[in-house]
């Protein structure tokens, strides 16, 4: 009995327990920053080679006001440029409404039955199918029917791409907005529209915004959903009835042609996505943190 | 028997704290049967699916007064409280059965609107929850669902609400900034700004005090005491001593049954039952 309580307290720096739970952690983050270092090695490399071989591109500004060339001609990419921000724009327009009042539907009212688990379960498929099933869809559906390739088919491809992300991260942050707040709002006795309206999507804006930013990110790299749809075009052309040229697509074309300066346009092209998406990330972040 | 004798001698060895007693309830604590009830219990009876919460409680919440709820955690309070303004038709697996009558309506059965019902009978939370909107926002959010009001007279009303709430002086000059910038203690004062400032005839209360330090705690409490002259308040809490401090009257609630009810001067000098005896000093459990 007085030697146990003789006994120097277990809590010392020798402790055994002590010493290898230090280790554990000492091996747990080296992995971890090990971990960390690989996967930002390859995204360095990956953007470092991105602007060494487009930057030269990039700099040119006949890249942003000349057509796409013939091989051999000097050019740009201004109609590619326009065509993918017209055809972003409209999926992305066309897929978020949608997008939207889907997610609201599974957070807010979809909590009493089988077809909210049902629509998350289908729209979780959705988002991991591949996209290139995105684009032969629309083709049948659409391309077919109306008998010629168009923007508006590319856009609808994009759009469809654009629905199951913000479907889910809607979602997900509604479900995040403590239900404390819902109860207050109606115990206001609003009407339970307007509190979601009001309430709930301004609680959770921040997440649902990202939510559409990822989409754009995704979409605007998208190439196997187009080239079924737009298809590409070497001229200027904003008519969304007709084959509109692409960044993504034109990338693919050029770079898998053996000229080199068509190899140099597609780099510039591929710098250019990037760069705008990363952008894109920046400026939304920076007007979030102001709005919070 | 044996505790009535033991009641009346205790009342005949002291008998200068007995007509203080007699005084102060003849004073301001009439007894619950003489008074105009806001809002009459009659055998109600909730389900959170299969589970029995309340067992046929029957109570009187008289008009124009402070009645609080006490017993331990899980013994039925909260959600009593929550049966008043319907919360728990949001839930689907919840239901009541029995009557809550205001005005000769039913509240349980009632075809009338649920938001209307709200709107009448306001309900703050033990978190705080303001919305994420500025502070006048928060106030002119509520007030907007049922009147249509000019910009002088939302302005006015607004005021009144937080001043009302006593924390117009802490926010009068920053009623744009957003409502959830404010301590946990102003907040939850804005929480029953938004609430009185839709003009309700009962105020639900839910621990408020609960995530508040002392300080906080007593300027809510001091305003409880205000808001009485207008409003028919129900305050749950944990905390007998603010049960004691705040209410007119306290219903001691057990295992979803209402155990005793009474004015709170009697429950916590001299109640009827060993069980609301044992919880008020402490030897419960």
């Amino acid at each position: 009995m007085s030697a146990v309580l003789k006994t120097q307290s277990a809590i010392h720096p020798g402790n055994r327990l002590y010493r290898s739970r230090k280790q554990v952690n000492f091996f747990l983050l080296a992995v971890s920053s090990l971990a960390l270092a690989f996967g930002l090695f390859w995204l360095v490399w990956i953007l470092g080679t991105l602007l060494y071989e487009g930057g030269s591109a990039l700099a040119r500004a006949t890249l942003y006001y000349q057509m796409t060339p013939p091989p051999g001609a000097d050019g740009g990419l201004a109609n590619a440029i326009v065509g993918s921000l017209l055809m972003v724009t409209a999926g992305t327009l066309l897929g978020t409404p949608i997008g939207i009042l889907a997610g609201t539907y599974l957070a807010e009212y979809g909590r009493r039955g089988w077809l909210a688990g049902a629509t998350r379960f289908l729209n979780d498929v959705l988002l991991s199918a591949p996209s290139i099933v995105m684009g032969l869809f629309v083709y049948s559906v659409y391309v077919a029917k109306v008998g010629h390739f168009s923007a508006w088919a590319g856009a609808i491809a994009l759009a469809l791409l654009v629905i199951p992300v913000v479907v889910r991260t809607t979602d997900d942050m509604l479900k995040l907005v403590p239900n404390t707040l819902r109860e207050a709002t109606m115990a206001l006795g609003c009407p339970a529209w307007k509190m979601i309206l009001s309430v709930t999507y301004r609680a959770a804006r921040t997440g649902i915004l990202t939510g559409i930013l990822l989409a754009v990110a995704r979409i605007s790299g998208e190439t196997a959903p187009l080239l079924f749809t737009a298809l590409n075009n070497q001229f200027w052309s904003t008519n969304l009835n007709a084959p509109m040229a692409n960044l993504p697509v034109v990338i693919f074309q050029f770079a898998m042609s053996p000229y080199e300066d068509w190899h140099r346009l597609a780099w510039g092209g591929a710098a250019l996505i990037t760069l705008a998406v990363l952008v894109l990330n920046i400026i939304a972040r920076a007007l979030f943190r102001k709005s919070d | 028997m044996q505790t009535m004798e033991a009641a009346s001698s205790t009342a005949t060895a002291r008998p200068a704290i007995h007509t203080t007693m007699r005084e102060r309830q003849s004073a301001d604590a009439a007894l619950l049967s003489e008074l105009r009830p806001k809002l009459r219990i009659k055998r109600l009876n909730f389900y959170y699916g299969g589970f029995h919460a309340l067992k046929n409680v029957t109570m009187d919440i008289p008009e124009r007064k402070v009645t609080a709820f006490i017993g331990p955690s899980g013994c039925g309070k909260s959600t009593l409280l929550r049966t008043f303004n319907r919360m728990y038709s949001l839930y689907p697996d919840q239901r009541a059965e029995g009557e809550i009558l205001m005005d000769g309506e039913n509240l349980v059965t009632t075809r009338q609107d649920v938001s209307l019902i709200r709107a009448k009978i306001g309900m703050v939370f033990q978190k705080p929850t303001p919305f994420p909107m500025s502070i006048y926002e928060n106030i002119a959010f509520g007030v907007r669902l049922f009147e249509s009001l000019s910009k002088r007279e939302m302005d006015d009303r607004v005021e009144w609400a937080l001043g009302r709430a006593a924390i117009w002086n802490e926010v009068k000059g920053k009623l744009s900034q957003s409502g959830q910038s404010l301590s946990g203690g102003q907040q939850q004062r804005l929480c029953i700004a938004r609430c009185i400032a839709i003009k309700p005839e009962v105020l639900l209360l839910d621990e408020p005090c609960s995530a508040l330090d002392p300080i906080s705690t007593a300027k809510v409490e001091e305003l409880i005491h205000e808001l009485r002259t207008d409003y028919t308040v129900v305050i749950v809490t944990h905390n007998m001593q603010q049960a004691a401090r705040v209410s007119d009257y306290t219903a001691y609630m057990y295992l979803g049954e209402m155990i005793e009810y009474d004015v709170t001067d009697t429950i916590f000098i001299k109640p009827k039952k060993t069980a609301t005896e044992d919880y008020i000093t402490g030897r419960f459990g």
